[in-house]
């Protein structure tokens, strides 16, 4: 077959619904695309372990302590689905760390923000693992076969995730006007990082064309984060929070809202690694790659000696 | 010295019930057997409470190709005579098992 041919066949496939699968003929911007796109998702998984961790043991009962550190640890779940999911197209778990650590990989925007009070905790769950979701169940429909499957094992997890956030914020607002207003507080400063997690309106480049004709992505940024707004003002709404975005306009023909302008200066400037919490971040999983080489290496060094006294 | 590695990569195999086949459900980093099985159940049964997990060492799977896919499983769909219903069986009769 010559190469032409092989991208036909390839876009046939896709076309007609089926999935690539790791040792289909693939072209190599597809693979290179998908591995960057996987391990970003994958670090932004692991990343964002850091800014829940942070409330763990100060979480305000033995429910919500034990209720936090689950979720945390599904996090870590979705980080190795998604790792794996990116080693099956070639590439090695030492060198995707290695990105994250120095820096040349990226990792969601909204990780970067501080956790200040419990509320965050809530608005977390809430907000970011409810853009999370939206985002999520349209890449189960990705035409690459292991994402795909990745994502319908994340999809499942995620819904907990979303509903113990919601009721975090929920018990705040039933709660004294204090605590309503900590809720409050929390849905303002996280709202905007929310919004911007689905990235900047597509721009009619080679990359994204490429992403939609090979289904990479099913839907456009612009699509998702509609979704998700249209889902969550209402939710918002039955708390008697207020979203802050005095453009919020509610069209009950489209059942859809209009929305404000969105500041992507911000997002630009946290992603280039000028956010509160960037270099705390990549700090605190450096570090604990680091504390943990003498795990790695002392268990390889039982391995060996176990292999050799078996074969003795 | 010793290589700061990830370790070798293995295959999960899961069985959810009796009576179900093991399902591949992805991959885990382990340096031996015992924390491959180890790793493999903190990372794919969090919930689910299997019957079974397999492990294998990723590198000894034997895979076919997709590209030899035409030559290598083609003689399967020529030989019609596999299928029960190549055969003409004599009206009055039922040789099917109700
Ligand atoms: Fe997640
Ligand atoms: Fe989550």
């Amino acid at each position: 077959m010559t190469e032409e041919q092989r991208l036909e066949e390839f876009q046939r496939k896709i076309d007609s619904g089926e999935k690539i699968e790791p040792k289909d003929w693939m072209p190599e911007s597809y693979r290179k695309n998908l591995i960057r796109m996987i391990s970003q998702h994958a670090h932004s998984e692991i990343v964002g372990m850091l800014p829940e961790g942070n409330w763990i043991t100060r979480a305000p009962s033995l429910r919500r302590k034990l209720i936090l550190l689950a979720k945390i640890q599904d996090e870590a779940g979705h980080g190795l689905y998604l790792y794996s999911a990116a080693e099956t197209l070639g590439a090695s778990r030492e060198e995707l760390l290695e990105n994250l650590h120095t820096g040349k990989a990226k990792y969601s925007s909204i990780f970067n923000y501080p956790t200040l009070t419990w509320a965050d905790i809530g608005a977390i769950g809430w907000l970011v693992d409810g853009a999370a979701m939206v985002n999520q169940v349209s890449l189960i429909k990705t035409s690459y076969g292991p994402y795909s499957r990745a994502m319908v094992r994340i999809c499942k997890e995620e819904a907990f995730h979303n509903r113990q956030g919601y009721e975090i914020i929920a018990e705040l607002c039933n709660g004294t006007p204090e605590q309503k207003q900590m809720a409050q507080d929390a849905l303002d400063r996280w709202w905007w990082p929310a919004i911007q997690m689905f990235g900047p309106e597509d721009t009619k480049s080679t990359h994204f064309e490429e992403s939609m004709k090979w289904k990479i992505k099913a839907e456009s940024n612009e699509s998702l984060r509609q979704k998700f707004i249209n889902m969550t003002v209402p939710q918002a709404e039955a708390r008697g929070l207020k979203i802050p975005d005095p453009n919020l306009v509610f069209y009950p023909e489209t059942k859809t809202y209009t929305y404000g302008e969105v500041d992507w200066n911000e997002f630009f400037n946290v992603i280039q690694g000028n956010g509160p919490m960037n270099k705390q971040r990549v700090r605190a999983r450096k570090k604990a790659h680091d504390d943990g080489k003498w795990v790695r290496e002392a268990a390889t060094a039982y391995a060996k000696k176990k292999s050799k006294q078996s074969a003795a | 010295m010793i290589n700061d590695t990830q370790w070798n990569l293995w295959e999960v195999f899961v069985q959810l019930k009796t009576g179900k086949p093991h399902e591949h459900v992805g991959s885990v980093h382990a340096s031996d057997k015992e924390m491959a099985l180890q790793n493999a159940r903190d990372v794919y049964a969090r919930r689910d409470k299997p019957v079974s997990i397999w492990v294998v060492p990723s590198d000894n799977i034997v895979a076919t190709i997709p590209q030899d896919n035409e030559a290598f499983f083609d003689p399967a769909d020529d030989k019609v005579y596999r299928h029960p219903l190549f055969y003409k069986i004599p009206k009055g009769v039922s040789v099917d098992i109700h």
